[in-house]
């Protein structure tokens, strides 16, 4: 029946008392939270949608020239070197995939714009995409792409127009194409558009480009090879024009080479620590104006007895309810915000539970070290000074 | 009876036992001392007035005697424990046994009245229920009983030193230690307010040192001890100083 006396929650009724002053704590750390986690989903968007393409072909081995880095940043190479590879066991099929730039001319307001366009052999199901999937077939037909979804809108209003019923024609480099279907595919922070035809197409719309030089090679393997056997293999074969690697190495590199040769990785980095510092800041002026407040109060107590290390946990109490209550709202928000990222840039912003563990964790570092700061103020309270 | 030692005395039984006390302010040719040979014995039970001019060195040997400050000359025993060479986490733990009542009544603004005689129960263990009643009891004999939620802002200043004494006397200490509690109270409410700490010091047998001006509250004290220029004045001359 006789349960203990429950100790006063002394931080939390201290926060209480000054609504004003833990409304702007609470504002503060929650806008550092979104500034960290805006800078997070973008630096996410981008990796993650710099490698949907990569991730979406239909093969565990890719080939590629010796001196291609990114989509964005490619060399050709002769297809020869990918029939090279058929005779090695465990190899089921070879397909080659080219990949250029073109002009792509919008058919509302005729401006024109970049374009990625991937040629593959509609034969094939080279890219995991269920668009391409249900329409590859249809680019037999000579003239015809199929448009990407996720476009922006300064390509025009394609998918709708199309979903709609619409008979859509436009030039790309200045030759008459028919859309033929949709599939999804993000845009990126070097890529605003793709479109997919076929290999025969592609070749038509782009006479600069030579037959058999292609840019990149997908080989599938059968269900009982070895991928690192078959790699090792390939390698020992080919010269070094070409390099061989896995679709997940391929990914890791295109991320590689964005998070390293662009400064889009340390930009968003730097984004990171900034909004670490700024709600560090923000939770240190508050933390120690409120032990300063508070001194003649501490003193009090220390002179009845408690110890140095009871007001060290009531002040880092403190900034732990505070990281937690500023959490809650900044994640939210955060939620919100990049819904209306999504939807007005087509960047896939996508929260993961990894993230927010991540930014929960900052933000308790970030008070904790605020609260490390201020509890020095603690030792001018000299009880001896208050009577 | 207290008396004003001249030398060794038991000092098991006192509630507070000084020998040779010296206390020095400052350092090297700043240093200035402010308490010179200070000797006094203090039973158990007993209220003492400790009164005297501004600058005597009162507040010093209070906060001396509340283990606030460390001993550096001298002999200062409280409860049988000697202070003198006492570490910080000793003196720490001697506190608990000493009630303090404040000039102001320091009381913590962010905590009701409730909660505020609370805190000093948060040093001991104790049920739940027995806190309650005992910080009922105590918040009721100082006549507060209806201001139990009240935030000292909401209460005047003869309420908040009520809390402060509730504060002070609900641990039931075996000393409590009191600085001007009545500067700040006018005639009427500083008497209720000394009578209240008599009544529940009596009830309790715990020690009161209480360091005051305050010529309407001498005839409470068991001793009057008079303080000049960091001297104890011999008992046998203080009536005749004070009256």
């Amino acid at each position: 029946m006789s349960q203990k006396k429950k100790p006063l929650f002394l931080s939390w009724l201290q926060l209480r008392k000054e609504r004003a002053r833990l409304l702007v704590a609470i504002a503060g750390i929650s806008f550092a939270d979104v500034l960290m986690f805006l800078q997070m989903g973008f630096r996410g968007a981008l990796f993650s949608s710099a490698v949907e393409f990569h991730n979406s072909l239909n093969g565990e081995i890719v080939m590629l020239s010796n001196r291609s880095r990114s989509l964005i940043s490619l060399d050709r190479f002769t297809e020869r070197r990918l029939y090279q590879v058929t005779g090695i066991t465990g190899v089921e099929s070879v397909t080659p995939i080219y990949l250029n730039s073109m002009q792509w001319r919008n058919p509302e307001n005729k401006e024109i714009w970049d374009i990625y366009v991937i040629g593959i052999n509609p034969e094939y199901q080279v890219l995991n995409i269920p668009g391409v999937e249900a329409n590859r077939e249809k680019l037999r037909q000579p003239d015809t792409a199929l448009f990407n979804l996720g476009s922006r809108s300064e390509f025009g209003a394609i998918a709708q127009r199309f979903q709609a019923g619409e008979k859509i024609t436009t030039e790309i480099n200045e030759r008459n194409i028919q859309i033929a279907g949709l599939f999804k595919l993000s845009p990126t922070f070097g890529i605003n558009a793709y479109l997919v035809t076929s290999d025969v197409n592609f070749l038509r719309m782009a006479p600069s480009r030579q037959s058999g030089l292609i840019d990149v090679g997908v080989i599938k393997l059968k269900p009982d090879a070895n991928v690192q056997t078959v790699l090792t293999e390939m390698r020992s074969r080919l010269p070094n024009d070409v390099k061989a690697m896995t679709r997940e190495d391929y990914a890791k590199a295109e991320v590689a080479f964005w998070n390293a040769s662009t400064p889009v990785g340390y930009t968003f980095d730097l984004g990171v620590v900034i909004a670490f510092i700024v709600g560090a800041v923000i939770v240190y002026q508050i933390l120690y104006s409120d032990v300063t407040d508070h001194l003649p109060e501490y003193a009090t107590l220390k002179a009845m007895g408690f110890r140095d290390r009871y007001l060290l946990i009531v002040v880092f109490q403190e900034s732990l309810i505070l990281a937690a209550l500023g959490f809650l709202p900044g994640t939210a928000i955060a939620l919100s915000i990049y819904r209306i990222t999504n939807l007005a840039t087509m960047l896939p912003m996508t929260m993961d539970l990894g993230r927010i563990v991540f930014v929960f964790i900052l933000t308790v570092l970030m008070s904790s070290f605020s609260a490390a700061m201020a509890v020095r103020k603690l030792q001018t309270a000299d009880p001896a000074d208050i009577f | 009876m207290s008396q004003v030692l001249e030398n060794n005395v038991d000092v098991s039984t006192a509630a507070i036992s000084i020998q040779h006390l010296n206390h020095y302010y400052g350092q090297g040719s700043l240093r200035k001392q402010v308490l010179f040979d200070i000797n006094l014995h203090i039973d158990r039970g007993e209220i003492i007035i400790l009164t005297g001019p501004s600058g005597s060195g009162k507040t010093t040997l209070l906060t001396l005697m509340g283990c606030l400050r460390s001993v550096q000359d001298g002999s200062l025993n409280i409860l049988g424990q000697e202070l003198r060479h006492a570490s910080k986490a000793e003196m720490t733990l001697s506190r608990r046994n000493i009630g303090y009542i404040f000039q102001a009544h320091n009381l913590l603004n962010f905590l009701t009245a409730y909660q505020n005689v609370e805190m000093a129960l948060e040093l001991q263990d104790m049920t739940a229920a027995e806190a309650n009643t005992r910080i009922q009891t105590v918040l009721s004999a100082v006549g507060l009983e209806h201001r139990m939620n009240y935030y000292p802002s909401d209460l005047s200043g003869g309420q908040k030193q009520r809390v402060a004494i509730a504060r002070a006397l609900v641990s039931q200490p075996q000393i409590i230690l009191a600085d001007e509690p009545t500067a700040a109270l006018d005639k009427k409410s500083g008497r209720d307010v000394v009578e209240i700490m008599e009544k529940l010091a009596k009830e309790q047998g715990c020690t009161i040192l209480l360091v005051t001006h305050d010529n309407r509250i001498l005839d409470l004290a068991d001793l009057i001890i008079y303080m000049e220029d960091g001297c104890l004045v011999d008992r046998a001359d203080v009536a005749a100083i004070v009256r």
